[in-house]
């Protein structure tokens, strides 16, 4: 793994020998290193202490496996004349891409709204579909909450899960103490999350992008603890539950007399409900949309895209940076705080478990990758997110390694996201994108 | 020497500011003319740009006052105000030496962040805009126009839809003049905007100040280095060397002065009493 | 008193582990303006390796004291030396691709690092905690007092000796090289000006590599104190520390060795004197919210530069 970056300097298909073997030794110890360890060796429970498993087979199958892929790696990749790097695409492969992508990025939103909208009553659309589709929805609206605050603003917030969690929350326990209905709490959830984005907001938004990160995490954290420990009003680790399902403008879903079904003079079907839900959130996610492109096109949208390509120059031209910072804040927030609502209903019971870090790293990863500002992106990042984390529903215990490493390698091979252009919010002639080399990226540069 | 302003816009007064133990500015004084192109001019390090950094607010000064005078007479007093303020209610602008623009928005979208304060309040800080009201729009049209009334002016009509960082040089420092003046100042300061033109450009930047400080009723304060730009356009010039203030007359009178000359040219150690004799008695 | 000292010394202890994972993170950090999320991974695998190669030797309280000594410099070394090929390898796989290009990406990839490491130990080392027996026991009675509620003594444990010794150690050693070798001088100038210092011949990417070995290094012996300290492993320890030590790094000013230190010993001290007085659930918050009030009104940290911003 020594020299990747220095690609041999032979002509085509000619591999210096003693380079490519110095380096797969130098490969083999540090898989050894690596894997050798923890591998091999596992510790588990035995008499008075502890005892060693020995697993060397294991060890060495991967071991092996890694030389061998580095050793095909030089013979079928780097093997290459000078000039063309290793990891570049060729270039025919490339512009057919963008030609591809630019065709698809103008039909691609309203193509998705029409499936969106008629997928739950398509043939194969099953229960496990629809609520597959529910959860990437959820995912979808806070990928757009958080690329307001992210994307727009330019504000790298690693806590949003806790303003899901308190709009989660907010709705379970308006419900549970007043009776309140979803529709009632729904606003209120916003509110209240838009509220503590401000409480936060207000002291820390002074902090450069990367403490705000930290400060964000921090609270994310706090919120969590909060949540688990307050015992008496939120049930602390065991969560609230019986939490009320959402009514259909006040006929609920069930068998009885002057329920949905009986109402519309349906036959009962529980799936009336998950497909109540499945327009529930797109509804709540388009409205996202629909509210964050109409802001974008607003003064303040466009003082948090200045925000984000440079602070000094906002303030040079009036403009109040702390609370530019602070309504991209709390709308984000606002967003995340109908989503949280929305989670609650649809799970009937909420713990704090669901609010881990882990949330807000996928959330964010899914603004990074979908293209830091791009709606479109976001979509396209929670289908292939969630959506590939569905599929290794069967490898259960290697889901979340297989995930992790799908953000490493997805993000090396485009580490501006999947739709990196940005599209002007005000045009004199002509829509023209914008590269996204131009685009800055935000707070912290 | 002072130099007599009759209606000033901006008056400096004793402005001090210190960074640890180094003096940068030490006791300025001085006035620039509401309808002037006013120079500051210096050799490097001379504390130019934090002269300008104090006017601006993104330094609060160490001591000294520094009032901007509407002509309706009201006046603000700069160094109390927080730096965003400044722009908005005392209406003074700012360029910068590294060219400050949203580079990955457009011309026209640049321009139109410079009217944030006009659109907001038109947008009934946003709540009106969302829900689409008609006084927005309007305002809207109006802010579209001043846009394209500058990009005119600067002479960006035609790259109006292009991201301002692909802009070339020289027209990037027209975009953050006109950028500054969709704020409608009372006051530019331009620091640096003739750095890195070429003689065309240059003419063109010209052009552009005199412009608006003819049709525009705007002073404009600026650094230079270039002296085609500051000897060919400006009606008073105000030089520092070490944070002090050397001379401070028209054109004419800074041309003649010994102590100039010897701050840019650079004067032998042993000649240094002299030429602060010089000055101290051009002084009084 | 007598019940503040003993949580005093607790406190330094914690805080000096925190104080060795926070090092890591603030050399990263200065040189290359990036939250290495994985770090605090990095510190939990090398706390496994500890343990496999404590269990492999068979250390156990009745080994002797000179036995002992020399079985766990062995196991420190082993756990250095293989902690340090993690962090260089998660260097030159997921960061070094990413250098020079858009800031949000690395941190995306560190974050991925770290579900990676942590999922790979559940996998190959299991879900549940690891309990270790105590290897080193006993410790000094500094002083007892005895009144009406019974006797209370101020105890500081050999094992509590040992972390604050080491700490001391390993910080001057690491300080000596960031002052005095060509290593530390190549660090300091790629902290100021990378492009600059590449020009005059300094490998930059080799100078990065050794700042990522040199802190996963030192998260080895944090890993190892912790496994010895508190005798409990699991493989989610990585994040709860690593986000304390990251906040120490922060609260001491990033990019200042000492000021990771002594950021460390101020977020232990607060933990173990909020749980003493207060609530130990709420430790982390109490830790947190410090770090919140320390940015707002010292935003430099408490050793940081003050930083002046350039128009």
């Amino acid at each position: 793994m020594a020299d990747t970056e220095s690609t041999p300097s032979r002509p085509a298909r000619h591999l210096d020998f003693s380079k490519v073997v110095k380096d797969l030794i130098v490969t083999t110890l540090i898989a050894t290193a690596v894997f050798g360890s923890t591998i091999a060796f596992r510790t588990v429970s035995a008499a008075g202490g502890l005892g060693l498993e020995v697993r060397y087979d294991i060890a060495f199958y991967v071991i092996a496996a890694v030389v061998i892929g580095r050793l095909l790696l030089w013979i079928f990749v780097w093997s290459k004349p000078p000039g063309t790097s290793a990891v570049e695409m060729p270039v025919s492969i490339k512009s057919g891409l963008a030609k591809v992508s630019a065709k698809v990025g103008k039909g691609f939103g309203p193509t998705m709204l029409l499936f969106a909208l008629v997928f739950p009553f398509l043939p194969f659309t099953d229960r496990y579909l629809l609520d597959l589709s529910i959860l990437i929805l959820t995912y979808v609206m806070l990928g757009w909450g958080l690329n307001i605050v992210v994307g727009l603003a330019g504000l790298l917030d690693l806590g949003y899960v806790a303003f899901y969690a308190i709009g989660a929350y907010s709705y379970a326990l308006l419900a549970q103490y007043f009776g309140f209905s979803f529709w009632m709490c729904l606003p209120l959830a916003g509110i209240l999350a838009a509220f503590w984005g401000i409480i936060l907001g207000f002291p820390v938004l002074r902090l450069r992008g990367d403490y705000l990160a930290i400060v964000t995490l921090a609270f994310g954290e706090i919120i969590r603890i909060v949540l688990l420990n307050w015992y008496q009003f939120t049930g602390g680790p065991d969560g609230l539950s019986g939490i009320p399902r959402p009514s259909f403008f006040g006929l609920p879903f069930n068998r009885s007399e002057g329920g949905f079904a009986d109402f519309f003079g349906l036959d009962y079907s529980s799936i009336h409900r998950i497909m109540f839900l499945y327009f529930l959130i797109l509804a709540l996610a388009l409205l996202t949309n629909f509210v964050t492109n109409r802001l974008r096109r607003l003064p303040i949208g466009r003082a948090w895209e200045a925000l984000r390509e440079d602070e000094i120059a906002c303030r040079s031209l009036g403009l109040n940076t702390t609370s530019v910072k602070l309504t991209a804040f709390a709308i984000g927030a606002m967003f995340a705080g109908f989503a949280g609502s929305f989670f609650a209903t649809r799970q009937g019971f909420i713990s704090p478990e669901s609010f881990t870090f882990i949330e807000s790293a996928l959330i964010l990863a899914i603004v990074v990758l979908g293209g830091m500002g791009s709606q479109t992106g976001v979509v396209i990042a929670s289908i292939a997110m969630i959506g590939g984390f569905e599929i290794f529903r069967e490898a259960e215990q290697f889901r979340m390694l297989i995930f992790g490493l799908a953000m490493v390698i997805i993000m090396i091979w485009r580490p501006r996201g999947l739709i990196s252009t940005r599209i002007p919010s005000i045009f004199l002639k002509e829509k023209k994108k914008v590269s996204a080399d131009m685009v800055a990226q935000g707070e912290g540069h | 020497m002072a130099h007599i302003v009759d209606d000033p816009v901006l008056s400096v007064e004793h402005l001090n500011m210190r960074f640890g133990g180094l003096l940068a500015v030490d006791e300025l004084s001085f006035d620039v003319g509401r309808r002037d192109i006013t120079a500051l001019i210096g050799p490097n390090g001379a504390g130019k740009t934090t002269v300008f950094n104090c006017i601006t607010g993104f330094y609060k000064p160490t001591e000294g006052r520094i009032t901007a005078r509407h002509e309706t007479g009201e006046t603000f007093l700069l160094e109390r105000m927080d730096d965003f303020k400044i722009p908005k209610i005392a209406k003074v602008a700012r360029t910068f030496q590294n060219i400050r623009l949203f580079g990955g928005m457009t011309v026209l979208e640049n321009l139109m962040v410079g009217q944030h304060n006009t659109l907001m309040v038109a947008s009934n800080y946003t709540f009106g805009g969302i829900f689409g009201l008609s006084g927005y729009k309007k305002a809207e049209k109006e802010a579209v126009e001043l846009a394209k009334y500058w990009m005119e002016q600067a002479g960006l009509t035609k790259r109006a839809d292009d991201a301002a960082g692909d802009l070339p040089y020289g027209d990037q420092r027209k975009l953050e003049i006109a950028r500054s003046m969709c704020t409608k100042p009372k006051l530019l300061c331009l620091d640096e905007p003739a750095a890195g033109l070429n003689p065309r450009e240059s003419e063109e930047l010209n052009k552009l100040l005199l412009f608006i400080r003819k049709e525009r009723d705007t002073g404009v304060l600026l650094i230079e280095h270039d002296m085609n730009v500051v000897m060919g356009i400006s009606d008073h010039i105000i030089v520092l060397d070490y944070g002090k203030k050397i001379a401070d007359g028209t054109p004419e009178e800074i041309r003649n002065d010994p102590s100039v000359i010897a701050a840019y040219l650079g004067v032998a150690d042993e000649e240094v009493e002299e030429v602060e004799h010089e000055i101290e008695e051009g002084a009084s | 008193m007598e019940y503040f000292l003993q949580q005093l010394i607790n406190g330094i202890t914690l805080g000096s582990i925190y104080g060795l994972i926070a090092i890591g993170y603030t050399m990263v950090y200065g040189i290359i303006g990036m939250i290495n999320f994985a770090h605090g991974d990095i510190f939990m695998v090398s706390s496994f390796i500890a343990l496999i190669v404590i269990t492999a030797l068979g250390l156990t309280i009745s080994t002797g004291l000179g036995l002992t000594i020399l079985a766990l410099i062995l196991v420190l070394v082993t756990a250095m030396v293989i902690a340090s090929v993690y962090g260089w390898t998660t260097e030159r796989l997921a960061y070094r691709p990413l250098r020079g290009s858009f800031r949000l990406a690395p941190l995306i990839t560190a974050i991925g690092i770290s579900i990676v490491l942590q999922n790979y130990i559940q996998i190959t080392q299991g879900a549940r905690v690891k309990p270790l027996q105590p290897i080193i026991a006993d410790g000094y009675t500094l002083m007892t007092r005895v009144d009406a509620n019974g006797e209370f003594a101020v105890q500081i444990s050999n094992m509590q000796i040992l972390i604050i010794v080491v700490t001391i150690i390993l910080m001057t050693i690491f300080s000596l090289i960031i002052a005095k070798t060509s290593l530390g001088r190549a660090q300091r100038a790629c902290e100021q000006d990378r492009k600059m210092a590449s020009l005059l011949g300094i490998n930059v990417d080799r100078t990065i590599s050794m700042t990522f070995v040199m802190g996963a290094a030192l998260a080895a012996v944090a890993g190892l104190m912790f496994l010895l300290y508190y005798g409990v492993i699991d493989f989610f320890i990585g994040f709860v520390a690593g986000v304390k030590a990251f906040t120490a790094a922060v609260l001491g000013g990033i990019g200042s060795l000492p000021g990771a230190m002594l950021g460390g010993l101020v977020i232990g001290l607060i933990e173990t004197l909020w749980s003493a007085y207060f609530s130990i659930e709420y430790k982390d918050v109490a830790a947190f919210s410090m770090l919140a009030i320390v940015l707002i009104f010292l935003p430099q940290g408490l050793l940081g530069k003050p930083e002046v911003e350039k128009v």
